[in-house]
Parts: structure tokens; sequence; C-alpha cells
């Protein structure tokens, strides 16, 4: 939910957004740094361009190089002037994942975070998630942390493929 | 002894509880009882190191001395780090670790909860990323806690060794001091001792499901966050820091 005020509609900071939207995750390469919630804001006030961006994971690894690699975007698109500012609050939701977003975990294999992020409770799992390949519910849990803190490791018991779930936090 | 800031004080026992409870979770790495756990525990310990890292840094630019994040956790001594007792003792077995971070992950997140509406904006910003990964932490903890307990007699066993062990350092994480008053007088910190009893409730009813029990309240060691620490810290200090130490402006 990008907050849209009137210095994100200038010219240039439509620009800014284009090319952010070509900056893709490093570890799930077909989903832009803009569809998975991480850009907060572009501002254009007074001729100068500041860029909002907010980690997923405080011990996230790819932090570094989601950070890197929008800098260097930015140089080559000719926004070297452009200001990246590192926000913590409000905290990173998968609330803030696009529709596209989903759609486009969705077929890359991996299932997308289901509902709302809710409070904390102990031994509330997520209830059983749809296969991203065949949108069975007949699924199970395999293990609490996949190969990223972001993902849980499923199994699909109708089409008996194993995928991985982008959980809600 | 030079003023203490209680600000600084407090980003300080923060920021090093996180580290050095995230350095004992990485010795998990490729040891751990299956490859999920292995990578839950180094996922978890990437978690506890990102939430020092961001504690460290604001402690560095309240100092004001020009102290990063990496010189505050690379080139300090062991009497200068501020974590409680609980989190630098050995991770023990399996059994130990669970029950370990079902004591701290279920206080942090309660007091991570509360923190969110810290007067400090920074601490305030910094609670409402860590609670989240706590309240998971706790989570995972609790749900292998009762595996464990009402496991095999052997299992059991082991969670009720590690339950003995480690509950009187867990009171240490409820007290306060004059710099925790000062902090939290305005406002800065939650006072952890108004939700001790939900915190005693919360773990008494997983160790209920778990078959296991609390011993009974003997000792309370304390001083880990005034800089008084095991023997344990100094070895896993020695570690941790050895490559900074060694090639003090390395880059990688
Ligand atoms: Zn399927």
């Amino acid at each position: 939910m990008v907050i849209q005020t009137a210095s994100h509609r200038t010219e240039r900071a439509r620009a800014v957004w284009d090319v952010l939207h070509q900056v893709m995750d490093p570890e799930i390469p077909v989903i832009s740094v803009v569809d998975l919630g991480i850009v907060r804001e572009v501002h254009d006030e007074a001729g100068a361009l500041e860029v909002i961006v907010t980690p997923t994971y405080t011990g996230c690894p790819a932090t570094k190089q989601i950070e890197f690699d929008i800098r260097q975007a930015l140089d080559k698109a000719g926004f070297e002037d452009a200001d990246m500012q590192i926000s913590l609050s409000p905290a990173w939701t998968t609330d803030w994942i696009t529709q596209q977003g989903r759609e486009q975990l969705k077929a890359f294999g991996i299932a997308p975070p289901e509902g709302k992020t809710g409070k904390r409770a102990l031994f509330a799992g997520d209830a059983n998630v749809a296969c991203p390949r065949c949108a069975s519910r007949d699924t199970e849990q395999i293990s609490e942390f996949g190969s990223t803190a972001c993902k849980s490791l499923w199994r699909c018991r109708t089409c008996r493929e194993p995928f991985d779930y982008f959980k809600c936090i | 002894m030079s003023k203490v800031d209680p600000l600084f004080e407090t980003c300080l026992r923060l920021g090093d509880t996180a580290l050095v409870l995230g350095q004992r979770l990485a010795e998990w790495s490729s040891k751990a009882p299956t490859v999920e756990l292995d990578i839950a525990l180094s996922n978890h310990a990437l978690d506890m190191i990102g939430q020092a890292q961001l504690f460290l840094e604001y402690a560095g630019r309240v100092e004001g001395k020009g102290r990063d994040e990496d010189a505050l956790a690379y080139h300090r001594q062991d009497f200068e780090f501020r974590n409680a007792m609980i989190a630098e003792l050995p991770k023990g077995d399996f059994a130990c670790t669970m029950v370990r971070q079902l004591l701290f992950a279920t206080y942090a997140s309660m007091f991570y909860e509360r923190m969110t509406a810290s007067t400090d904006a920074d601490l305030a910003a910094i609670a409402g990323k860590a609670e989240k990964e706590m309240a998971y932490h706790a989570r995972h903890a609790g749900e292998w806690v009762v595996r464990l307990g009402d496991g095999t007699e052997e299992s059991h066993q082991r969670a009720q060794d590690a339950v003995n062990l480690l509950w009187p350092y867990a009171h240490e994480l409820f007290q306060t001091d004059v710099v925790d008053q000062a902090m939290i007088e305005t406002g800065v910190l939650p006072d952890a001792a108004a939700f001790k009893g939900e915190w005693l409730g919360e773990i008494e009813a997983v160790l209920k499901r778990a078959t296991l029990s609390l011993p009974e309240d003997d000792w309370m060691p304390s001083g880990g966050r005034s800089g008084q620490h095991t023997e344990h810290l100094a070895y896993l200090l020695a570690e941790m820091q050895v490559l900074p130490r060694a090639y003090p402006d390395a880059k990688w």
C-alpha cells in the first residue's frame, strides 16, 4: 500500500518507479523489489529525489545485495543523485506483497502468503496451504524453515510435489 | 568510573544479548539433528545477529564516538559486554538449546511487543521487526519442547535437565537496576517485571503439555547486564572476534 502523495507523481518519480520495477529480488528473481513491498516511497521534492526502502527480515542476508542492486539500477538510469534511505518503521509485512507479486510467486512454484498477518500465538501454524502447481489443499508442512527464513517447506499429497511457502509475517 | 549513559547502556544490553545468543545458535550450523533443524537454527541465528546489528549500530550513534556495530561487536572484551547470562551459557544438547529458546524468545516477544510503544523512535522501530521474529522463535521452540518432554524416556530426561539448568538464569531477564529504572521512567523501555506473571503462565502451559516441571526457585544469578559474566563468554568472544582482531581493517 504505497502512499501516493503529490511528490510521488512527478515525471521523475514515475521514472524512478519504472526503474525499480526492473530490480528483481536476488533470491526469487521473478519478483521485483516493488512487488515485494521493499520499496516504500519515492519522493521528488524541491528537485531532491528520495527512495525509501524497508528490509524484510533483520537477519536477511539478501538485504545488502538488494540495497546494492537498487543503488546500481538508479545510478545506471541516471539517478545518481537519488538518496536512498533505509526505514525500519513501519516494519515490513507480507501484506505489502502486491497482487501481481503473489501471482509471480505462484508461477515460480512458491505458494504466496495466505491471508493477513495475525498476532503471535503459540502452536498456531498456518492452515493447509494451496499447492502452487495443482491448487490442492491436501498438503502438509515438512519444515517450518525452508531455503530462507521467509519460506517454509511443504509437500502436496495430491501431485506429490514438494514446494516452498512464503510465510505470513 | 565515568558517568554511564543509560540509553547507550540499554542499547548494549539489547544488542549484546541478541549477538551472543545468535552466536550460540550459529554453533548448530552443520551440526543440528536434522537438515531441517540445521536450516531453522541457522535462520534463527541470522535473526538474532540482524537484531544485534540494529541495536549496536544505534548504540554507536548514541555514544557518538565513531564506533560502529562492528567495532562494538568485535573490539570489546568480555567485561564490556552487557548481555544477560542466559545467552552465553554453552549450547548444550538440542534439548538445552530448545529450552533456552523457549524461555528467552517468549520473554523477548513480550518485551519487544511492548517496546514498539517506546518513546525512543529508533528502539520502537527495531522492536517492531524483532517482535515478529521472536514470536516464531518462541513457537518453534515450544513445539520442540513438547515433542522432547513428551517423547522418549531419554528425551524427557534431557529436557527436564535443561529446564533445571537454565531456570535460575531466566530471572535476570526480569530484574531492573538504576539504568532500567531511568529508561522505564522516561517510557523508553517497558518494565519487564510487569509481565513476568504472563510470561510464567505461557512457560508453565508449554511445560505442562511437555510433562515437564519447573524446579523450586533457588539461587538467581545475575550480573551479566552490568558486565559480570560466566567463564563461558570469554571463550565465545575469542572465537567470534579472532579474525577482526587479527586483521582489524579487513573487508570482505
Ligand atoms: Zn499439488
